[in-house]
């Protein structure tokens, strides 16, 4: 029993707040990190990124409305991903560009809104809680839906895996089999709306683009393979997740007379270190040794993302 | 408007735009609008670290935006930009919120460095931006034929023995530099917006490296002066005045873009992009 008290203040399996954490922080992890590995492979990390902020602004507006914070959230993520789309977000050269004139607007915005929430409401607290988030505060009624989007989420990427896997490898593969390219990806920028924009309401935007980026870039240097990858994005993230509520619920006991650390510090850190780590050549080594061992006799070690198209 | 403290704000903007005209301008060219994006989104977490151990804010958005320049083109080597911007933009945004959550003031602490008090600044802040805005200037004039060469030409600067990796490195630290003066004033999110919608517009309207140069620079500086006037009339924030300026050029830009490329289908000689 004292070897668990090393690792488990007290209290830590008992606490309703921990529960809804562990249960929402692996949702989210399992969500981004399916829809992270495609971001990844795409390039669209700043997109990614940018979206969360434009949710973000989503969020500030729907407090301002009065409507329901996670129709900002999500409606706007939608909004952006069409205005990218719109601007030129599916060619390389002018991606980067599309995406940033939409996250400078949408900032903008966000300024006017935050400034508007502020005088209307002359509470302190919506800033800190719209940028930042917290998973310990997350109203344990929202899991239902947030369960329920997310679930829909992963089903519009498998509905697309195909085309989708084609298209973020060869477009002319993907032209000469009749795929709309476009139409492909705009459904994936408004499935990662739609998560990008669940996450940042249910664990905040830093997090939110820690969960999409950091487990699948991790997973896609250490995997030649898009399966592969997706469950290792899945696994590295959940545990990050759950080590991070883990350490900031022990962190209250860390520091005398202080609220603890924020759980986003922790799993931002972690996801950091699987990246860092998984740099080093003598894991790398490893992995491949480990998926070698796996791989029916006969099959080549060297499996390609390309070779399973 | 033109007296007092505005005084202060006019000559902050128009160093700060001129700046961001010309950074830009090598911003979009280089397609670098996420580090531009992180830098000085994570350098806020600096100042919030400085100010709980009791130093100056400037020195900690100094030692973050470098650190996340070198940090960002040294892991760039070895794994996607992209994606090692946004690892890098959350690590320093997460030391942010531990930092925040340290310190027992934040609230107004937050809400300044993010969108910045233009119309707050002091006469004695004017010369510390100066300064790191002429050294920028001369750091681009300097490195201008490389950054050219490597955003325009790859194999011309392959073939002169140009490392692209050592020119993006050296350029984010010039972001890092325009970015650790111009956040105290305008803010992190404000700086991201002036860096690419002029720059964006302005290679709209021409083809030629030095007038989109300068076009950027004029953009920006027209996109600043309506903004604060607007802000002052109606005391909303510059940073909305600031977006809705750059989107609108841009606008125009592709606009005119538009127009021009029914032109072209008309009758006259396509052109591209050209050196020097």
């Amino acid at each position: 029993m004292n070897a668990v008290r090393v690792f488990f203040e007290p209290g830590f399996f008992a606490s309703g707040p921990v529960h809804v954490a562990l249960v929402i922080g692996a949702v989210t992890a399992i969500v981004s990190a399916v829809v992270g590995v495609f971001t990844v492979v795409r390039g669209q990390s700043f997109a990614g990124h940018a979206l969360t902020d434009v949710a973000t602004t989503g969020g500030s507006g729907a407090f301002f409305f009065g409507i329901s914070p996670l129709v900002g959230f999500i409606g706007s993520g939608v909004i952006g991903a069409g205005a990218m789309d719109l601007i030129g977000v599916q060619r390389v050269r002018s991606r980067d560009m599309a995406t940033g004139i939409v996250l400078g607007s949408a900032t903008g915005l966000a300024a006017l809104f935050l400034y508007l929430d502020a005088t209307k409401s002359a509470t302190t607290g919506a800033t800190q809680q719209i940028l930042f988030g917290s998973i310990f505060t997350i109203d344990p009624s929202t899991i239902p839906l947030v369960v329920i989007l997310s679930a829909l989420t992963l089903a519009v990427i498998g509905l697309i895996y195909r085309p989708l896997l084609i298209s973020s490898f060869s477009a002319e593969l993907t032209r000469a089999r009749g795929i709309n390219l476009r139409g492909v990806g705009l459904l994936f920028m408004i499935a990662m709306a739609v998560s990008v924009g669940l996450s940042s309401i249910a664990v905040g935007s830093i997090l939110s683009t820690a969960l999409l980026i950091g487990p699948a870039a991790t997973s896609v240097r250490l995997t030649s393979s898009i399966r592969a990858a997706m469950v290792l994005a899945c696994a590295l993230g959940v545990v990050a997740a759950w080590l991070g509520v883990l350490f900031a619920y022990d962190s209250f006991y860390w520091i005398p007379s202080s609220q603890g650390l924020p759980v986003s510090f922790f799993i931002v850190s972690l996801i950091f270190v699987f990246y860092l780590v998984s740099g080093l050549s003598i894991v790398r080594r490893g992995v491949d040794w480990l998926t070698r061992n796996n791989l029916p006799i006969g099959s080549t070690p060297a499996l390609t993302s390309k070779a399973e198209l | 408007m033109f007296t007092g403290f505005m005084v202060n704000a006019w000559e902050a903007a128009t160093i700060v735009a001129t700046v961001a005209g010309v950074v830009g301008f090598f911003v979009v060219l280089r397609g670098s609008a996420f580090p531009a994006h992180a830098i000085p989104n994570g350098a806020f977490a600096g100042a919030a670290g400085a100010n709980l151990i009791g130093l100056n804010p400037l020195i900690g958005l100094g030692v973050f935006s470098l650190g996340a320049a070198f940090g960002i083109g040294a892991l760039s080597r070895r794994g996607r930009k992209d994606a090692v911007t946004a690892l890098a933009l959350v690590m320093m945004l997460a030391l942010g919120a531990a930092f925040l959550s340290l310190s027992t003031q934040y609230e107004p602490e937050i809400f300044s460095l993010l969108f910045g008090e233009i119309l707050g600044v002091s006469s004695s802040q004017i010369l510390p931006v100066a300064l790191l805005g002429v050294v920028c200037i001369i750091a681009v004039g300097v490195l201008y034929r490389r950054l050219l060469l490597t955003s325009l030409a790859p194999d011309i600067a392959a073939a002169r023995g140009l490392r692209p990796q050592r020119v993006e490195t050296a350029f984010l630290i010039i972001v890092a530099c325009a970015t650790t003066m111009t956040v105290p004033v305008v803010g992190a999110l404000l700086i991201f917006t002036l860096l690419i919608g002029p720059a964006a517009a302005a290679r709209c309207f021409t083809n030629r490296t030095e007038r989109a140069m300068l076009g950027s620079v004029v953009i920006a500086l027209l996109t600043v002066w309506m903004a604060i006037a607007c802000s002052y009339e109606t005391n909303w924030p510059v940073g909305f005045y600031v977006s809705v300026f750059s989107a609108s050029w841009y606008g125009i830009g592709r606009a005119y873009v538009a127009w021009h490329t029914t032109r072209v289908v008309l009758g006259e000689p396509p052109a591209s992009m050209e050196v020097g």
